[in-house]
């Protein structure tokens, strides 16, 4: 009897585990559909390119005040933070080169797309979930327009046009951030800053690098916020669900595959 | 909203971007500072080469001439076979000294050519013969330390060493200095 009970519950929470891994793998089965698919349909969006602009205003240019004022502030803590370290080695001239490649290679391209996921990414989710809630992806099927070419495709792609856009501009505020407190309030030479900047930052191996980061996020955090905002359950509480669960996956999407590209781009 | 707007603000958006990546460029990497002309290269051969890196600057009385473009092991030889690549602009005698120098205590090291009065000119895939290795410090603190042993000890009063005393005190005020360093 009890052994029976002990097998019962022992293959309830196997097949709890089996649900939830099939689930999980269905989801990015479908995910990757959906990316396909966008990539199929990018032709036919193209050729209405304003909807494309459009979506790159609202997740853009919208984006710009909090990436600007972020990033100004992420380098002026980090001029701060270096400068109290690199002081005690007597080298503070190479604050310049701590904050610039901090900023290009890792907290540019990562702050970035973070904010990114919860300012833009949730509400290309909770639209799109709104969308369907409403059958209005379903109207858009019933008269023969492909939600996918005027919907997913143009948002898809103003997300990855902007993330670099933004990633660029918070590196660049950031280095200004720096350099207000490190030259005019420490009192870091002037010259030496930027020159060990210059001497020590490689446009290749830095800035185009980050460049290649920010569009690889740019990919990733756009995708899972469609993919959540096409997938959510039409319900009030699916669409809340699938936001939350948008800030979550993309933040720790975007952090590992920070780990994976860093290993890979330091080897070469 | 109107779609003339949404033109202009999504143009102020990417020329920002595009500023940016130019401000990046110019003011904080070193595609400006890098740029040097068309190149000869030369080989150099050094028993130690320490931690020299490709890409490492190739300077002369100071001014950035060229890079380092590769380094490879010699097996036959057992020696680092450094490749540079020089600037056209400027020309070395043949028998150009090479040496490896380090950038202050612990920054990067660096190949410096010194000029030699031979009248015929480096060219492209010659070999520069007259080389100088890295220093290493492990190697210069135990030579130090094993000169110092050998010393016999002395209070001044030696008669067959009048210089050297001094020549230990200013060593010895290296080694007080070494000691201090945060390393």
């Amino acid at each position: 009897m009890i052994k029976s009970k002990l097998l019962n519950s022992l293959t309830r929470t196997l097949s709890g585990i089996g649900y939830r891994m099939i689930e999980r793998i269905w989801r990015l089965g479908a995910g990757a559909r959906l990316f396909f698919l966008t990539i199929f349909y990018s032709g036919e969006s193209f050729k209405r390119f304003h909807l494309t602009l459009r979506e790159i205003y609202f997740t853009g240019v919208m984006s710009l005040l909090i990436i600007v004022v972020s990033a100004f502030f992420v380098g002026m803590v980090l001029a701060l933070q270096g400068y109290n370290t690199l002081q005690k080695y007597g080298s503070s001239e190479a604050i310049g080169v701590l904050v610039a490649l901090s900023l290009v290679r890792e907290l540019g391209p990562v702050v970035t797309a973070l904010l990114f996921a919860g300012r833009a990414g949730t509400a290309i989710t909770a639209e799109i979930g709104l969308m369907k809630t409403t059958e209005q992806l379903s109207a858009m099927e019933m008269m023969a327009v492909n939600p996918i070419a005027r919907v997913i495709a143009p948002r898809f792609w103003a997300g990855v046009i902007s993330m670099p856009i933004l990633a660029t501009l918070f590196s660049m505020v950031g280095i200004l951030g720096g350099y207000i407190v490190a030259v005019p309030l420490i009192g870091v030479d002037d010259g030496a800053f930027w020159s060990q900047m210059q001497a020590n930052v490689d446009f290749r191996l830095d800035i185009v690098n980050g460049l290649i980061k920010s569009l690889v996020f740019g990919v990733a955090c756009t995708m899972i916020a469609l993919f959540e905002g096409f997938d959510a359950p039409p319900t009030a509480e699916g669409v809340s669900r699938a936001t939350t669960r948008t800030v979550v996956i993309s933040s720790l999407t975007v952090l590992a595959l920070d780990f994976v590209l860093t290993s890979f781009m330091l080897v070469i | 909203m109107d779609r003339t707007t949404i033109d202009l603000w999504v143009g102020i958006f990417v020329a920002l971007g595009v500023a940016a990546l130019l401000g990046l460029a110019m003011k904080v990497g070193n595609l400006t500072s890098s740029q040097i002309g068309p190149t000869y290269s030369v080989t150099a051969a050094f028993e130690n080469v320490g931690s020299l890196k490709p890409r490492a600057p190739v300077k002369s009385a100071g001014v950035v001439v060229g890079r380092v473009d590769s380094i490879v092991f010699d097996s036959k030889k057992f020696e680092a076979l450094v490749t540079i690549n020089i600037d056209k602009r400027y020309t070395f005698p043949k028998d150009t000294f090479a040496n490896i120098y380090t950038a202050g205590l612990l920054g990067e090291q660096y190949v410096g050519l010194e000029a030699g009065g031979e009248e015929d000119a480096l060219k492209n895939g010659d070999k520069i013969s007259q080389t100088q290795d890295a220093i290493v410090l492990e190697k210069m603190i135990s030579q130090f330390l094993f000169s110092k042993a050998s010393e016999p000890k002395s209070d001044g009063k030696e008669a067959d060493s009048s210089n050297k005393p001094t020549e230990a005190k200013a060593t010895g005020v290296k080694e007080t200095e070494l000691g201090d360093a945060p390393f």
